[in-house]
């Protein structure tokens, strides 16, 4: 095991094997009572308590209810009694996901003391699933970013190398599952939210089709392209996690009805090969990656052929216009969406307001970000009268053809194959003086979400400086259970996703 | 020479009577506790999502039918952004350029010109479009203003006619119909008291001076809630407009419209915006909710509940009852009134006569007891037996109201359970002594009584002049008089006039 991170605890090892367990091996052993889910929550809890001052992946952590929760599933086992899918299970959930305990904050000085009065509907179905939360993870402030660092409450580092960043927006989730604390988490992912910190910290990340998990809870950022997904140690988590998460919720009328795309069981046929699989690749695109993410994910394609896949070029002719579409309708939501944090009603309102404008003004000048009012003025201005059709209706147009290129392209292939993002993590600091540079690293997850289409990123493989590299999986909409399989064959045949970063600062 | 013709618009929201909000489970209950009919979805908490309320859309569409709208196939839903305290999202959930009603036109009654009858009037509709209602900010507290969200969400039915109407009284007419039509529909209680209605009028004139046409600035008044407030607001618009121009000569131009406001006790229009701000709403589609396709089935299912509208059924109680306008208009207020007048013809009571028993007593007890004619306890069988009773004579018109208001009474004494004979017109008739005496040869002799001791009354009449129309209701009154008001006057009258000749 690399970079063993096992606490000793009573002299006794089976903690140090607890911490290479999947979700799914440890949901296992708490069922046939190889381990309790106290000793499990217990541990991880442990775990937080010494890494996370480091890593700095929750915002908040609930100990005691969580504790309290696992006794309960505990009890419920020795008496023999009926156990959720994820029974027992460490999990943790970005904090733009309500809980109706503790506060959801965003990552937001605006929403610092917000407590919700309700669950998420994912939240309830992972209690349902008897799932225990133990925190809420650090994120890009109302998940605008892919470093984590605009987060206006902390930052975390990336378990593999502190001194970068783990990605983002879902970077506290990512961090969180990379540095084992927690055994699978939930993000959400806007514009490739899950998927490129899930390959900045070596992890699985899954972001589903739009519709396909209720976004009813998950606090809006760019409401057509939002998606919320599991992010885990294995493909077969991540599965698992689908199960749970996946279905029409009637609470949000984008989900989308079982008539239309019934649910599958994503678990039933993981670990069969996709026979004859047909791999759509864009040369032209994967130019634009790092040397090693390059190589990794030529690598990774040599896996595929290797297991009888055959490579198909594609044209994807409208993906240079993707990022400006984007970053239009994305901020044209996002400026709509983030109206009602205004002082009035709830969350952050300033002391120097002298009237009801000053309590506008004042309370969103003093509680956003830097980067949150950059997206709020830019889609303010794309959706004013005389600009509308030049920018959001314009941008509306580039992602219809975008989602034709996807339909034309899957004519030819099961799934089309790419890097995750250009480099591996950055730097700390590296591009937060240039929000340009930083929209630029989304170019390869922005499509899927302008599309619609579910996408996975795996781990295929590390740079120079032991730094994970991801490959990027996208299928047609409403296939995961096919995404799932395909990435299943490449897992089962490396052993990337079994590394553990080893924690610089934290114990050994 | 100066001439001018008055031009008003009107933007009529009228709130639905489904029994949730909009986008949200939420019940529709006012007058309760502030903030007490909330969730989190209307509160617009962070990471709620709107869900569609079916039955307002339908009513809607209803609505939109009866407007002789066009409805088309597929509508969607956009965010119109602006921010205020009441407005929990700071947006709210509208349509924009695809409502789900457009190019329609209602029927309204105008008064034709000297003596001429009562005729229609066709104003077009622009559109019919559903929305979100805000909340209400409550300025009763000291230095600080309090929220009741209780509102928001509310389902308005947003209706924009075409500027053709002419005058205040149009305008009113068009009101008073379209609340005739949405109770009938049973879209909304169109109850003003509570603001089911409010109405935004755009007024100016075109005045015609030595020839050339001007037209005064377009002046909108916004939130009238009376039909009163509406009528007189625009009537007191076109004055000041012309004595405006008068003084001014200011014409119509871009950006020249103003926001008044009407102040109930001056009774006039108060300036509250002097130039229509460039208001930029930011219009865009809501991205929490699907497009609604309206497939044919579903359109063919909600035409199915369409009935015949008051107006049209006001001129066929004209035209088949000769009832007078005044009458069939009372008689089609309300769709239960005219229904159950309806169902009284149907059982073979005389038209007219039902129509004075509901018109004169059956509204009046139904309005004391802030009901409807069908809660009062008598059957159109009832009633129609009741009418025929006054139409033979057998009772007169006046103990025939007697008779159903005792009818009303007995019903609730026995606690609205139809006790049999008891309640029976006749029954009631024979019991409280009001059977009229028609025997012709009992009467004459009453008559000749009555002729015998008033010789003087008997000579006025047979001179003829001035005096013998008089002299002769006094003969007739002392018959009814001696019969304790019983004997039938027609029958009287015709033995007068043999007697008399």
């Amino acid at each position: 095991m690399i970079g063993c991170l096992a606490i000793a605890r009573n002299g006794s090892d089976w903690l140090a094997v607890m911490d290479d367990l999947s979700a799914q091996e440890l949901c296992e052993s708490i069922k046939d009572g190889r381990i309790t889910s106290v000793e499990a929550t217990e541990a991880v809890f442990e775990r937080t308590e010494k890494l996370d001052a480091v890593i700095g992946a929750y915002i908040s952590t609930d100990r005691e209810r969580a504790l309290a929760r696992a006794a309960e599933i505990d009890r419920r086992i020795a008496a023999g009694g009926q156990m959720g899918p994820l029974g027992g299970v460490p999990i943790a959930v970005k904090d733009n996901m309500c809980t109706a305990w503790g506060a959801t904050t965003c990552a937001s000085r605006m929403l610092e003391n917000f407590h919700s009065p309700y669950n998420a509907t994912v939240v309830e179905k992972l209690l349902a699933a008897d799932a225990v939360i133990v925190g809420k993870t650090n994120m890009d402030e109302f998940a605008m970013g892919s470093s984590t660092e605009n987060s206006g409450l902390k930052r975390t580092v990336n378990p593999w190398d502190t001194s970068r960043v783990p990605g983002g927006s879902s970077g506290g989730s990512a961090a969180a599952v990379a540095a084992g604390l927690c055994y699978a988490a939930l993000g959400s992912d806007t514009g490739g939210s899950i998927r490129q910190p899930a390959s900045f910290c070596g992890v699985v990340g899954l972001k589903p089709t739009y519709g396909r998990v209720s976004r009813y809870g998950l606090v809006a950022f760019g409401s057509s392209l939002d998606q919320i997904g599991p992010l885990t140690r294995t493909v077969g988590d991540a599965a698992l996690m689908m199960n749970v998460i996946a279905g029409h919720d009637p609470a949000d009328s984008t989900s989308v009805g079982e008539a239309m795309a019934p649910v599958r069981d994503y678990l039933a046929n993981l670990d069969q090969p996709v026979e004859g699989l047909r791999i759509g690749i864009v040369p032209r695109l994967n130019a634009g990656a790092d040397e090693s993410v390059r190589k990794a994910v030529d690598a990774a394609l040599e896996v595929y052929e290797g297991a009888g896949a055959e490579l198909v070029e594609i044209e994807m002719p409208h993906s240079e216009y993707a990022i400006a579409a984007y970053y239009v309708i994305a901020t044209a939501e996002a400026s709509s969406n983030l109206a009602r944090y205004d002082g009035v009603h709830y969350g952050y309102r300033s002391s120097k307001a002298d009237d009801y404008i000053e309590v506008y003004t004042k309370s969103r000048a003093e509680a956003f970000g830097k980067e949150v009012k950059r997206r709020i003025m830019l889609g303010t201005y794309a959706l004013s009268s005389g600009y509308y059709d030049a920018y959001y209706l314009k941008a509306l147009k580039v992602r219809n053809l975008i989602r034709s290129d996807f339909t034309r392209a899957f004519q030819d292939c099961d799934c089309i194959m790419m890097p995750v993002a250009p480099t591996t993590a950055f730097k700390i600091g590296e591009k937060t003086d240039d929000p340009l540079k930083m929209y630029l690293s989304d170019v390869y997850t922005i499509a899927a979400n302008l599309a619609g289409i579910p996408g996975i990123s795996i781990p295929c493989g590390f740079d120079g400086n032991n730094l994970p590299i991801g490959l990027q999986i996208l299928g047609p909409t409403f296939t995961e259970d096919k995404l799932l399989c395909i990435a299943r064959m490449y897992e089962k045949e490396t052993d990337w996703h079994t590394r553990r970063p080893r924690i610089v600062g934290g114990v050994d | 020479m100066i001439q001018h013709k008055v031009i008003v618009g009107l933007e009529i929201h009228v709130q639905l009577c489904t029994e949730s909000k909009m986008f949200c489970g939420c019940a529709m209950e006012f007058g309760v506790q502030a903030n007490s009919r909330v969730c989190p979805v209307c509160l617009g908490m962070p990471g709620v999502l709107p869900v569609m309320n079916k039955k307002a859309f339908e009513y809607s569409v209803l609505a939109g039918l009866v407007l002789n709208c066009e409805i088309p196939s597929f509508t969607k839903w956009d965010r119109k952004s602006y921010y205020y305290p009441d407005l929990p999202k700071n947006y709210q959930i509208s349509q924009y350029d695809l409502p789900l009603a457009k190019n329609g036109f209602i029927e309204i009654p105008v008064a034709g010109g000297r003596g001429e009858a009562v005729g229609t009037k066709r104003i077009r509709i622009i559109r019919a479009h559903l929305e979100e209602d805000a909340g209400k900010n409550v300025h009763t507290a000291g230095n600080y203003s309090q929220v009741d969200l209780n509102r928001t969400g509310t389902p308005l039915l947003e209706i924009v006619t075409e500027p053709d109407m002419s005058s205040g009284a149009e305008a009113r007419a068009l009101a008073v119909e379209l609340q005739r039509i949405v109770r009938y529909l049973g879209v909304s209680e169109g109850d003003m008291q509570k603001g089911h209605m409010r109405f935004e009028p755009n007024i100016n004139l075109a005045i015609t001076r030595d020839g050339r046409e001007y037209r005064t600035p377009i002046v909108e008044v916004k939130n009238l809630n009376s039909f009163r407030a509406l009528e007189r607001s625009i009537d007191y618009e076109a004055g000041r407009q012309l004595d405006e121009f008068l003084e001014t000569g200011r014409v119509m131009e871009m950006g020249s419209k103003t926001t008044r406001g009407w102040d109930d006790v001056r009774e006039a229009t108060v300036l509250q915006r002097e130039k229509e701000e460039a208001h930029d709403y930011r219009y865009f589609p809501e991205p929490d909710l699907v497009p609604v396709e309206l497939n044919e089935a579903w359109l063919d299912e909600i035409q199915g509940r369409l009935c015949e509208l008051p107006l049209a059924r006001q001129m066929r109680y004209v035209e088949r009852f000769q009832l007078s306008e005044y009458d069939a208009g009372v008689l089609t207020g309300e769709r239960a009134t005219a229904d159950f007048f309806e169902a009284a013809v149907v059982a073979g009571g005389d038209a007219k006569r039902v129509c004075n028993l509901l018109t004169q007593v059956g509204l009046k007890l139904a309005n004391e007891r802030n009901c409807d004619v069908r809660d009062l306890g008598f059957t159109p069988q009832m009633v129609a037996e009741l009418a025929n009773m006054i139409a033979a004579g057998t009772v007169s018109a006046t103990a025939g109201n007697t008779i159903l208001e005792e009818m009303v009474r007995r019903v609730h004494v026995s606690d609205m359970v139809l006790v049999g004979d008891s309640v029976k017109a006749e029954i009631i008739a024979k019991e409280l002594n009001l059977i009229q005496k028609s025997d012709a040869g009992e009467l004459e002799k009453i008559v000749e009584q009555v002729l015998a001791e008033n010789a003087q009354a008997v000579a006025d009449v047979v001179g003829g002049g001035k005096k013998s129309g008089k002299a002769r209701g006094f003969l007739l009154g002392q018959v009814m008089q001696k019969t304790k008001g019983q004997a039938n006057p027609k029958v009287v009258s015709e033995i007068l006039d043999k007697k008399l000749c």
